[in-house]
Formats: structure tokens, sequence, C-alpha cells
């Protein structure tokens, strides 16, 4: 199982905060995963996931699309920051 | 070392205070503060929504912290983000660095502000008279941020 949280423009996009998922045995890193969630969830998740803009972290530190996943990570997918 | 992500306003003097009191040392203390500007891209702002990502938005920042602490002879840094709305003219941020003379300070600030505003995740939210719609990422901040 793996927790995946969505913020901000990307939460709104797709509709939902946070899924908890059983990571299927293929599913290695943070591509794998959006491929995953993309052909569970539809081609919009594909779009607003898959821009090359989106950031992502796991467990609390910045991670690009080759960082590899396995059970008990948290996973965030966010749009460029903006605070200060 | 303080971070406080919290809704609640603070005082900047009160703030400067804690630094001043927390360390002898202490010779030069530096603090920025970040504003709700009235005007964005010539639209009137009425408030801006902060969220943020809890956990990581407090081990950014004291990834950043620490790096700042690398960089340069650091005596003690509060860093304070507000969330939640906030209206025109309302304090968002605070950044204050102590050190024992002004050039640490003055760096280490400035690197602070630069890379919470590319590395920490906080999100704003802007609402005017057409609604509401998320702020875009600038790419003059990740220059300033790049410069370190």
């Amino acid at each position: 199982m793996i927790a995946v949280h969505f913020f901000a423009s990307i939460r709104e996009a797709l509709g939902v905060e946070h899924i908890n998922i059983d990571l299927p045995a293929d599913v290695k890193t943070i591509e794998q995963l959006v491929t995953f969630l993309a052909s569970k969830h539809g081609d919009s998740w594909a779009e607003v996931l898959g821009k090359g803009s989106v950031m992502v972290a796991v467990n609390h530190e910045m991670a690009d699309r080759f960082a590899s996943l396995q059970a008990g990570d948290e996973v965030a997918f966010f749009p460029p920051v903006t605070g200060g | 070392m303080k971070i406080s992500i919290q809704q609640s306003d603070f005082s900047v003097a009160l703030e400067t205070q804690l630094l001043r009191d927390s360390n002898p040392n202490i010779g030069a203390i530096v603090t920025f503060s970040g504003l709700v500007r009235d005007l964005d891209n010539e639209r009137q702002v009425e408030s801006l929504i902060l969220e943020h990502y809890p956990g990581m938005t407090e081990s950014s920042l004291e990834k950043i912290i620490a790096e700042a602490q690398d960089r340069w002879s650091v005596l003690d840094v509060t860093v304070i983000h507000r969330i939640g709305e906030l209206h025109a003219g309302e304090q968002i941020v605070f950044v204050a660095v102590a050190s024992l003379h002004r050039g640490e300070a003055f760096s280490a600030c400035e690197f602070i502000m630069d890379y919470l505003k590319t590395r920490a995740p906080f999100w704003k939210k802007c609402r005017d008279e057409n609604g509401e719609s998320w702020v875009e990422a600038k790419t003059t901040d990740e220059d300033a941020s790049a410069r370190w």
C-alpha cells in the first residue's frame, strides 16, 4: 500500500485529495505509477499528471519521474510552488 | 531555530526580540516580511488563500535553513509562514537571520527566501472580482534561486 496525495490545482483538476493504492508488482517508479493511475482513472489523469511542470515528492523529498517506489511510501503530486 | 506554519498573524517586533534574547553573541539581525499586495497584474486582489503540504513544508524549511547554516556563519533563524485566507496588506511570511556581522545575515536571509519561494510546498490562490485562480510560479523566482 502507498498513499498518494494531490495538492492545489492538481487536486482540483482530479477532484480528489488523496488515495491509498496497493502497488502492483510491475509499478516500481513514479513514471509507472502515473501510467497505472491513468489506466485506472482515465485519460484526464494522464493529462494532469503527465504535464512536465508537475512536481513529485516521495516521503516528503522532492523526486523525479525515475524515483523508485516501495510499499509504505507517501507520494505527492503538485504544481510548481508559489509560497512566500 | 524556529519554524512555524500558522494561520495567525505574527509580530515582527516580538519575533526580533526573541532572536535578540536567544544569544548574547548576536551582532546583526536581518529580517524580511512578505505582505499581500493589493494589485496583481493590475487586478484588485481581495485575498490570497495559502495551502501547504503539512510535514513536507516543515522538513523542506529545515533543509533550507541547514543549507544556509552550511554556507554562512549563522547564529539563529526564524521562519514563519502563514496559511489560510489572507487579505491585502496582511503579512504572509517572515524570515529573520541572526549572525555575528551583517554580511552573513543579509546573504542568508535572501538565500532562505529565494529557496523558500522555489522549494517549500506552498501554493497561493488569488481571489479577486473575477473569482479565484491559482497563482502561477514565476521564472524570476527560479532565476533568483539559481543565483546561489
